[in-house]
């Protein structure tokens, strides 16, 4: 019996002819926390597509939680790049926030309960006090955590961002791993991620994107790793990395 | 000023006090449909509507007086027709794939040819001028009861299911994940554009309806903190530039039309130029 969340069989998907995932194989289990590395055009984003059903597979299946992605994506809290949105938007903070809550009725109207939650969304990123401003006020860095309170309003049991350290300070990244670690606790993270060299100390796994992915607990990332994923000799940056004593834990 | 008093209240001039009324009554939905289309960027695809409109006159026009099927009138035939355009686009959008820009240009372009085809074979003299560049002479009774009635639809709808229109305007693909059928939703935004698109082309023609729908909300835009009060400001600034535009264009007999777009579009440089300048500060 399979007890993965998210399981992926002979997944294959291309844009026009140029292919972009080949036989893909993964399984992510409940805790996991996971970054998904590689490089520009290796095909990260289309994975998380393929995950959250914004795109379907040429061949082979998604399921999450045993079913079609489709059905089962208000699960996923999603966080985006900030970099896309639309700077003269007249929104609130905490009115983005609570778009996290949308979908829980048919007409989308938020309860209480629903602005106490994007509330303490907020809060968790230390952002409360910003709630009513203009959210095009606010610096990249912020607009990132507030989309990651967004994420969180959701409340769901998987938790996908993507590049979220790309506008951060190290104060503010050091933050987000303190709550990731914690977030960890009760739902599963996957970071899309292409500085693989400050990939913090709490994920368990490496998911390596280049056409094919390929699984790694984080201990493994060596420099012939990185030479056989991006194809050329890197120098690779050392942080504190913990070496998980468990190895390939649920081969 | 006199005169343009004695003619709003002369029995036997109705026409100006249908456009004055019209025009207010116009303005909530001006402001609520223009904010939606200002925030989520598709006033070219409000603009393809509005020239596609011209297939629908002419194919009323064309269908009542030479096939004399009595019912379909140029209204009617706009009012269907700008709703087929409202749900190709959201299906171009949906699929995605296509050059979105290429088939607004080609809906455009094509729906003008076929009204003018029409007006061309339908014996008797249409003047095509009144519904290019909008002639309040044509407002009638029954425009008022319309535009009511569109009021209230929009009022209704906008107001159950603002949470989610914002945030389709906002971001489409979240919106989508948090399991609204944005296809749907974006489908009902495009079709009461849509009808809001009818409606303006009485008063200013379909050449300048981007204009009034999109000016008002622009301007608004410049200020509003939220979405709300962005409506709101749209509406007002909506109704200011047609009670001002109509009065100026009577007072020396000038297009209507041609005298609200030029104020609003006058309003909207003064505000581009002042918010610059704020902003530089």
């Amino acid at each position: 019996m399979n007890h993965a969340a998210i399981q992926i069989r002979d997944l294959c998907y291309s844009y026009d002819d140029i292919s972009v995932l080949t036989d893909v194989h993964l399984d992510i289990f409940p805790e996991d926390s996971a970054t998904i590395v590689g490089p520009n055009g290796g095909g990260k984003t289309t994975l998380v597509k393929l995950i959250l059903g914004l795109v379907s597979p040429d061949k082979g299946t998604v399921r999450v939680y045993g079913n079609p992605p489709e059905q089962e994506r208000i699960r996923i809290g999603y966080v985006p790049q900030y970099a896309r949105y639309d700077a003269q938007f007249p929104i609130s903070v905490f009115e983005v926030v609570c778009m996290g809550r949308l979908g829980n009725s048919l007409s989308g109207r938020y309860t209480a309960h629903d602005k106490e939650l994007a509330l303490a969304s907020l809060d968790a990123v230390n952002l409360a006090d910003l709630s009513q401003r203009p959210f095009a006020a606010l610096s990249g860095g912020q607009r990132q955590r507030v989309l990651i309170a967004r994420a969180l309003a959701a409340q769901g049991d998987i938790l996908i961002l993507d590049e979220p350290t790309a506008s951060l300070d190290q104060q503010a990244e050091q933050q987000l791993f303190t709550l990731l670690s914690e977030l960890n606790k009760k739902m599963i993270i996957l970071m899309v991620t292409h500085e693989i060299g400050v990939s913090p100390t709490f994920f368990q796994r490496i998911i390596c994107v280049n056409n094919r992915v390929h699984l790694h607990p984080t201990s493994e990332l060596t420099g012939a790793l990185l030479r056989d994923m991006y194809g050329s000799d890197l120098r690779m940056i050392r942080h504190d990395h913990r070496c998980s004593t468990e190895g390939h834990k649920y081969d | 000023m006199t005169e343009l008093w004695n003619a709003l209240l002369a029995p036997d001039l109705p026409f100006l006090r249908y456009a004055l009324i019209t025009g207010l009554l116009a303005s909530i939905a001006f402001g609520v449909i223009g904010t939606f289309v200002v925030v989520r960027r598709i006033s070219y695809i409000a603009g393809a509507i509005s020239h596609c409109v011209l297939a629908g006159i002419g194919g009323g026009l064309y269908l009542q007086n030479v096939v004399g099927i009595s019912w379909i009138t140029p209204v009617r035939g706009a009012v269907l027709v700008a709703l087929l355009a409202a749900l190709l686009l959201a299906q171009v959008s949906k699929n995605g794939d296509q050059r979105e820009d290429s088939i607004i240009g080609a809906l455009w372009a094509g729906g003008m040819s076929i009204g003018f085809l029409f007006i061309a074979v339908t014996p008797g003299y249409f003047d095509p001028m009144s519904y290019l560049f909008g002639n309040i002479l044509l407002i009638s009774k029954e425009d008022i009861y319309f535009v009511i009635a569109l009021d209230g639809v929009i009022l209704f709808v906008v107001g159950i299911f603002y949470n989610k229109l914002v945030a389709l305007c906002f971001d489409e693909e979240y919106t989508q994940l948090r399991g609204v059928h944005t296809h749907w939703l974006y489908l009902l935004l495009l079709c009461l554009t849509a009808l809001t698109i009818v409606l303006l082309v009485r008063i200013v023609g379909i050449i300048m309806v981007i204009a009034l729908l999109t000016l008002p909300a622009a301007i608004a835009g410049h200020t509003a903190s939220g979405i709300r009060q962005m409506m709101l400001f749209a509406t007002l600034f909506s109704a200011l530039f047609i009670i001002t535009g109509l009065g100026v264009s009577f007072s020396f007999d000038l297009p209507s039309g041609s005298v609200i777009i030029l104020l609003a579009a006058a309003c909207y440089l003064f505000s581009l130029v002042f918010k610059g300048k704020r902003s530089r500060n």
